[in-house]
C-alpha cells in the first residue's frame, strides 16, 4: 500500500475518511487538519486552543463540479501526456465543503449540483501516492463503485 | 455613520498606463499613470505629502516597497509613504491609507499608485516544497487553477438558475464592446459568442476568452482633502464616498481561492456571503443603496462571475442577473450598465493596478469623459473586486 499523498489528513484503507479536527471548546469542526498546529480555533466566539480528530462524513453533496482541459502548472505532479480530470467541491453534512478530483473514469456529464458523492482513495498518475477522490454516487456509472472501493 | 453630507475625500486626478504586454518595469508604467493622474488633477508633484504603492509580488525587493520605489522615481520630495498589499483589492486598500491620513487631517495631498509587470499563463504559486502554504497545496494535491474556481461558480449558476454557456459568452461579447473605444484597454476588439464558444474549453463550462488574461499595466489616483480642494478650485470633484475593504465574517461557507475547504457552517448559514458584505459596508458608509447605483465596474475574472457579482451588489435579485444580461440592461444604455470600461475582459488583470483601474473608469465615467463608452448621466458609480484570502472591496463614487 503506498503512502498519502499528505500525512494525516485523510485514511487510506476500507471505507476512507477525511480527517478532520473539532474544537474541543466550542465543537467546530475544520478541514484540513492544521487547526491544532496553528493553535487557536478560528470561530471568533471562542478562545479554544485544544483539538481532538475526527473523521468527516464519508458522504456529501456536490457544491458544484468542473474539470482541468488545461495542464496545470507545478506543483502539480502531471503525467506526460497530461490527463484531463474532473474536479468537485462537495458540500458534507457537517457542513464543510471539501475540493477533491473526481475518481477516475468520471467526467463532469456524471455530476450535477445536489447530487451525492462518496470518498474514495486512489493512487496519484504520477508517484502512485495515494489521495482522496469524490465518487460520484447514483450517475450510471455505479458499476464501477466495486472496483474503486478495492483500490 | 451616514449624515447630511456624507464624510469623504475629493478625487483630483486619474491616471493610467495603457494595459498591455509592453515588456518594461512596473516602475516606468506607475510613474506614467502617476504623472497622468497629477496632470489630470493639475496637482504639482511637490505638493504630495502622501504617496500609497500597491504592492506587487512578482518585481522583486522594488515591488515589496511599491510606494517607496514610485516615490524615489518621481523624485523625492520627503512625503510620507505606505505600501500596500491585499491581492486583488490592493489598490483599494492603498485608497483607504490615503483616505484616513487624508480626514484624520494628517495629508492634504495623496497619490496612490499600482503597476504590475506579469507573466504568461496561469498564476502559479511560489517555488519549492510548501506544505504548510495552502495557494501551494492546492496545486499539488487537487490541481486546482484559478480558473477551475471560476468554472465552479460558473457551473452553480447553470445548475441552480438555468445559466447557459451561450450566457456566459453574451458577457464577453457586451464587453468586447464596451472596451472597443478605450485607449486604456488591451483587447478591442469585437468578438462574438460564437469565437467564444469556438475557443478551448479550460475548465467546463468556460472557454479560453471566458476568462481574464494577466496584463502589464498601471493606475493611478490623486485623492485631496476639501481643504485643499477648496483652495485649488477642485469643489466639483468627484467624492470617494465610501471604501470597503471588510474581512469576511465567520463561518465563510463560500469556496474561496485558493482554499481546499470552507468553514463549517455549524447548520446555520451567515446573513451575507463574503462578497455581499463587502459592497453592504460600502453601501452603509456612502449612505446609499443599491437602487442610488447608475454604474458599476465589476471584477469580471470570468464572464460568468460578472454575474455574481450584479447579484452581490444588489442589483438584482439572487439568480436574475442572467434576465438582466438578456435584456440588454447590463450594456451602455442599459437601466445597469456594468463594466462600461470593458472590464478585465478588455483589460486582464493587473493585480494591484486593477482596484484603481475601477476607481479611473468610474471618475471619468462621473465627470462625463468616458469618450465613446460613456454612461449617460451617471452620477453614482460602484466597484467590486476579490482577491485570496479573504481580501476584496468596494469603492463608491458620486459627483
Amino acid at each position: 500500500m503506498s503512502a498519502p499523498a499528505i500525512e494525516g489528513w485523510f485514511t487510506t484503507g476500507p471505507d476512507p475518511t477525511l480527517t478532520g479536527e473539532r474544537c474541543t471548546t466550542c465543537t467546530t469542526v475544520y478541514f484540513p487538519p492544521t487547526i491544532a498546529a496553528a493553535g487557536f480555533c478560528r470561530n471568533p466566539a471562542c478562545g479554544g486552543e485544544e483539538f481532538e480528530r475526527v473523521p468527516l462524513s464519508r458522504r456529501g453533496r456536490v457544491w458544484s463540479y468542473t474539470d482541468a482541459q488545461y495542464q496545470p502548472p507545478p506543483p502539480y505532479p502531471a503525467p506526460e501526456p497530461f490527463e484531463p480530470f474532473a474536479l468537485a467541491a462537495v458540500e458534507l453534512p457537517e457542513g464543510i465543503v471539501v475540493l477533491g478530483q473526481v475518481a477516475r473514469g468520471f467526467g463532469v456529464a456524471d455530476l450535477r449540483v445536489g447530487a451525492e458523492a462518496e470518498l474514495v482513495v486512489e493512487p496519484e498518475a504520477v508517484g502512485g501516492a495515494l489521495m482522496w477522490k469524490w465518487l460520484p454516487l447514483g450517475s450510471g456509472h455505479v458499476t464501477e463503485l466495486g472496483e474503486e472501493a478495492d483500490q | 455613520m451616514s449624515t447630511a453630507h456624507p464624510r469623504g475625500v475629493a478625487v483630483a486626478g486619474v491616471g493610467m498606463h495603457p494595459w498591455g504586454k509592453w515588456g518594461r518595469s512596473f516602475v516606468q508604467y506607475g510613474v506614467h499613470a502617476a504623472r497622468q493622474a497629477l496632470g489630470d488633477a493639475g496637482v504639482p508633484w511637490t505638493d504630495v505629502d502622501l504617496v500609497v504603492g500597491g504592492e506587487t509580488v512578482r518585481n522583486g525587493y522594488a515591488g515589496y516597497v511599491a510606494g517607496s520605489t514610485f516615490a524615489q522615481a518621481l523624485g523625492w520630495n520627503g512625503a510620507r509613504i505606505a505600501t500596500s498589499y491585499a491581492a486583488c483589492a490592493t489598490g483599494a486598500q492603498a485608497l483607504d491609507t490615503a483616505r484616513a491620513r487624508i480626514l484624520a487631517g494628517l495629508c492634504e495631498v495623496a497619490l496612490v499608485v499600482g503597476a504590475d509587470t506579469t507573466p504568461k499563463g496561469f498564476l502559479a504559486p511560489n517555488a519549492g516544497e510548501r506544505w504548510d502554504d495552502p495557494d501551494w497545496l492546492r496545486f499539488r494535491l487537487v490541481g486546482m487553477t484559478n480558473p477551475a474556481y471560476f468554472a465552479m461558480y460558473a457551473r452553480r449558476r447553470m445548475d441552480l438558475y438555468g445559466a447557459t454557456p451561450e450566457d456566459f459568452a453574451q458577457v464577453k461579447v457586451k464587453n468586447s464592446r464596451h472596451g472597443l473605444a478605450n485607449p486604456n484597454a488591451r483587447y478591442r476588439k469585437q468578438v462574438s459568442v460564437a469565437d467564444v464558444l469556438a475557443s478551448a474549453v479550460v475548465s467546463d463550462p468556460l472557454h479560453l476568452l471566458d476568462i481574464c488574461a494577466t496584463s502589464d499595466g498601471a493606475a493611478a489616483v490623486v485623492l485631496v482633502s476639501d481643504d485643499y480642494a477648496r483652495r485649488h478650485g477642485l469643489d466639483e470633484a468627484v467624492r470617494m464616498s465610501a471604501v470597503s475593504t471588510v474581512t469576511p465574517t465567520f463561518p465563510n461557507t463560500v469556496l474561496d481561492m485558493p482554499l481546499l475547504s470552507t468553514d463549517a457552517s455549524g447548520g446555520h448559514e451567515p446573513a451575507h456571503t463574503f462578497k455581499e458584505s463587502l459592497a453592504v459596508a460600502a453601501y452603509e458608509e456612502a449612505g446609499i443603496g443599491p437602487e442610488d447605483v447608475d454604474v458599476a465596474e465589476v471584477y469580471d475574472l470570468s464572464t460568468a462571475l460578472e454575474l455574481d457579482w450584479i447579484e452581490d451588489l444588489g442589483l438584482c435579485k439572487r439568480g436574475e442577473a442572467e434576465s438582466l444580461l438578456r435584456a440588454g440592461e447590463t450594456t451602455i444604455g442599459g437601466r445597469m450598465p456594468v463594466n462600461p470600461s470593458g472590464g478585465l475582459a478588455c483589460f486582464g488583470e493587473a493585480v494591484p493596478a486593477q482596484a484603481l483601474a475601477q476607481v479611473c473608469e468610474l471618475t471619468w465615467q462621473l465627470r462625463g469623459q468616458a469618450e465613446g463608452r460613456q454612461v449617460e448621466g451617471a452620477r453614482v458609480g460602484i466597484t467590486a473586486n476579490q482577491g485570496l484570502f479573504g481580501h476584496g472591496s468596494a469603492v463608491v463614487l458620486v459627483r
